[in-house]
């Protein structure tokens, strides 16, 4: 009795139909994309438009011009500043930073009148090894004053927080890399809500002493946009474009260990989280210990906090990651590992 | 003097091109320099778009938007329930301004629950429209037409027949009891026209600012007004016809117009499944219609007219439900319904003097005596009560 209920359903709906015309396009690509990932990058990229459009819907539609910011190049893109050996032995690193008012496209089309390190939202990633001095030039271009508040050992007037940065002015941060960890930077002017939201943050690594193993590594910063300015983030991200990463894979080799340095600087939203799909990470939390805390596929991260993860994918086809929190997600913090 | 007579017209044209010139000029130099020519500084656009009609089909959403704004927009995203999703727009994602665009959105709602849907302009601004319950607009097919013009059969023509139903009884009434009627039929028009008013400024609110909706409204009534006013004189002369009788029949046009608004509403609101028409609400509308066919016998009294045009007037009164119920359910617009409920009331409103100029034909004091006070009580009470079984 079962079979034919199924087939009587809609008799002349042609819309039943052709859903599962569409469903089996979809389960096509999904088959295809499993034989032919080997075969080249450029059918793999079809097959997964493909995907998109049948399948999911779920999408930002069009492109961002990635010739002001590209998320892919932001991705592994690391700072490691100008090195020089001081007189005691140590290492120098000096870092030129400054903040300007720009316009950045959030998602295809949209755009969001940020206040930016060197132009870009995240800012640079700032690299050092435990225990180097780092010396950060700070110029502010923008109309409104701003500061860099460094997470870490520091002194108190290098807090970046009571030394307002004014229009051209300029401000010398400087302190020794300290603890190990993944740590972030970002702007403590007030109204604090309104400098972090406008995109003046980024992650600060201070790798341990010998360094971590080999490893494919990036960064991502977990952020939204409030665009309409109503105290609610109308986009998700990580690394500012909404689904960039869901439109453009990112490809990583069979059982490549990867290592993500992930940080929250999500704003008006008390958490945000990551989730892996096919796969388990070891987190550490914060990066300061080189024993992972847990072994999981889903973490919680709050405003300000941040874990670096380890994993690899043991076969190839496109994973999905995103926040568990589905509402983020369908915002746009949704992006797809492709593993060949 | 007769040389001289076309000169001094030619000067007159003259001096009135000069300021004419002159603010062509101004409107030339502001288009081609902008206010910041004038005004330094720069102001964020003020964007607007409106959503006008919607229609769901299975898995999918049509919206039409218009830009009511100042200046054009860019719709680059669309959010359905808090979800970015994939869609088109057609002409393109710019909007100029006054115009319109269709956005189609394959997503599968659910039906019976909202959808919201929000469109993105380029600088981040949301335009949000929330569809309160989901459910499938009706294609527009021969059952569509046999449905919606049943729908205005049963609301508007039927009721309207079966009041002039009253024809023989009022005919059979003395003089003060005819005034009594004539008066009754004042009251339901007043009442009809009050429920134009609020209806035609509740569809106002839905235009985009850039419409002028309250402008828009009085325009379409006070011409409606005028119109009828002279063409209700017009007629009268020329056709040397019995006041009765042509008053009736503008009792008849301007119960039509109003029936024709009432379709578009009844119509609109059934295709988006904001109502649903059950056996209550049909017999509600049909009783509250029942009295407008009164309202226009009761005008004609003892006068006796041809079978023929009695039917006319029932279908001048009842007819323009059906139309209005096709209008509403093919291609409804707040714009279009803003201006046909505006012309039905300044409509109704002449009507009311008519017919009180009427009643005033029947003896001095008339229109001012007990009877006729009576009656308009009468008749606002009596569509009131039955307004009340139409409550959706």
């Amino acid at each position: 009795m079962k079979m034919p209920r199924l087939f009587v359903r809609r008799p002349k709906d042609e819309g039943g139909l052709a859903l599962t015309r569409r469903q089996l396009l979809a389960a096509g690509s999904l088959g295809a994309a499993g034989l032919l990932t080997r075969g080249g990058r450029k059918a793999s990229a079809f097959q997964h438009e493909q995907h998109l459009r049948d399948h999911f819907g779920n999408t930002t539609v069009g492109e961002v011009d990635t010739k002001i910011f590209n998320p892919m190049t932001y991705l592994e893109e690391f700072d490691r500043g100008k090195e020089s050996i001081q007189p005691d032995g140590t290492v120098l690193r000096e870092f030129q930073i400054t903040s300007v008012d720009v316009e950045i496209e959030v998602a295809p089309g949209v755009f969001f009148p940020a206040w930016a390190y060197n132009g870009k939202v995240p800012g640079p990633t700032l690299r050092a090894n435990a225990g180097d001095r780092v010396r950060v030039n700070f110029t502010n271009a923008g109309r409104h004053p701003h500061t860099i508040h460094f997470h870490g050992f520091h002194s108190a007037g290098m807090d970046g927080v009571f030394e307002l940065v004014k229009h051209n002015e300029t401000f010398t941060y400087e302190f020794i890399a300290d603890p190990f960890g993944l740590h972030l930077y970002h702007c403590h002017t007030p109204p604090l809500k309104r400098h972090i939201h406008k995109g003046l943050y980024g992650t600060f690594i201070v790798d341990p002493p010998g360094g971590r193993p080999p490893a494919r590594e990036m960064v991502m910063m977990m952020n939204g946009f409030d665009t309409n300015l109503d105290g609610e983030n109308e986009i998700y991200a990580v690394n500012s474009v909404a689904h960039y990463y869901m439109r453009h894979p990112i490809h990583v080799k069979q059982n490549e260990l990867i290592r993500v340095y992930l940080v929250n600087i999500t704003e008006f939203d008390l958490i945000n989280s990551f989730h892996s799909h096919a796969t388990f990470f070891n987190e550490f939390r914060t990066g300061t210990k080189l024993e992972p805390d847990n072994f999981t596929d889903t973490i919680i991260l709050g405003q300000g906090e941040r874990s670096i993860l380890e994993f690899s994918y043991r076969e190839p086809g496109s994973y999905m990651f995103h926040a568990h929190v589905s509402e983020f997600a369908e915002l746009g913090w949704a992006g797809m590992f492709e593993v060949t | 003097m007769s040389k001289t007579e076309p000169r001094a017209k030619k000067t007159s044209i003259a001096w009135a091109l000069i300021p004419l010139l002159l603010i062509a000029l101004m409107a030339f130099l502001l288009i081609k320099a902008g206010p910041r020519g004038l005004f330094p500084g720069e102001f964020p656009p003020i964007e607007e778009l409106t959503v006008g009609r919607v229609k769901l089909e299975p898995g999918k959403i049509v919206l039409v938007v218009t830009n009511g704004g100042p200046s054009e927009v860019v719709v680059s995203q669309v959010l359905v329930d808090d979800a970015f999703w994939d869609h088109e727009i057609e002409p393109g994602r710019t909007i100029k301004r006054l115009r319109s665009a269709t956005v189609t959105i394959e997503y599968p709602w659910v039906e019976g629950e909202p959808v919201e849907v929000a469109l993105v302009s380029s600088t981040g601004l949301t335009f949000p429209h929330s569809i309160e319950v989901a459910t499938e607009t009706p294609p527009i097919d021969r059952k569509f037409i046999i449905t919606f013009g049943l729908l205005g059969i049963y609301i508007g023509l039927i009721p309207v027949l079966l009041g002039m139903g009253f024809a023989p009884f009022v005919r059979t009434l003395p003089r003060s009891w005819l005034i009594f009627f004539m008066a009754f039929t004042a009251g339901v028009l007043i009442f009809l026209g009050i429920e134009t008013v609020t209806e035609a400024l509740e569809s106002a609110e839905a235009l985009p600012a850039a419409f002028g909706g309250i402008g828009l409204i009085a325009f379409a009534a006070i011409g409606s007004f005028a119109v009828i006013f002279a063409a209700s004189r017009w007629f009268r002369k020329r056709t040397g016809g019995d006041r009765r009788v042509v008053v009736a029949f503008l009792v008849a046009a301007g119960i039509g117009l109003h029936n024709l608004g009432e379709g578009l509403a009844v119509g609109a609101a059934y295709r988006i499944g904001q109502i649903a028409l059950g056996a209550f609400l049909v017999v509600g509308f049909a009783l509250h219609n029942t009295t407008e066919g009164l309202g226009i016998v009761s005008i004609l009294g003892d006068k006796k007219i041809a079978i023929r045009r009695l039917a006319l007037l029932g279908a001048i009164a009842g007819l323009p439900t059906v139309l209005g119920a096709w209008i509403g359910g093919f291609f409804f617009s707040p714009t279009l319904a803003a201006v046909f409920l505006a012309i039905a009331a300044g409509a109704i409103a002449e009507v009311v003097v008519d017919v009180m100029l009427a009643i005033k034909e029947e003896g001095a004091g008339a229109a001012s005596g007990p009877p006729a006070m009576l009656g308009i009580a009468v008749g606002l009470t009596v569509m009131y009560v039955t307004g009340i079984l139409i409550a959706a």
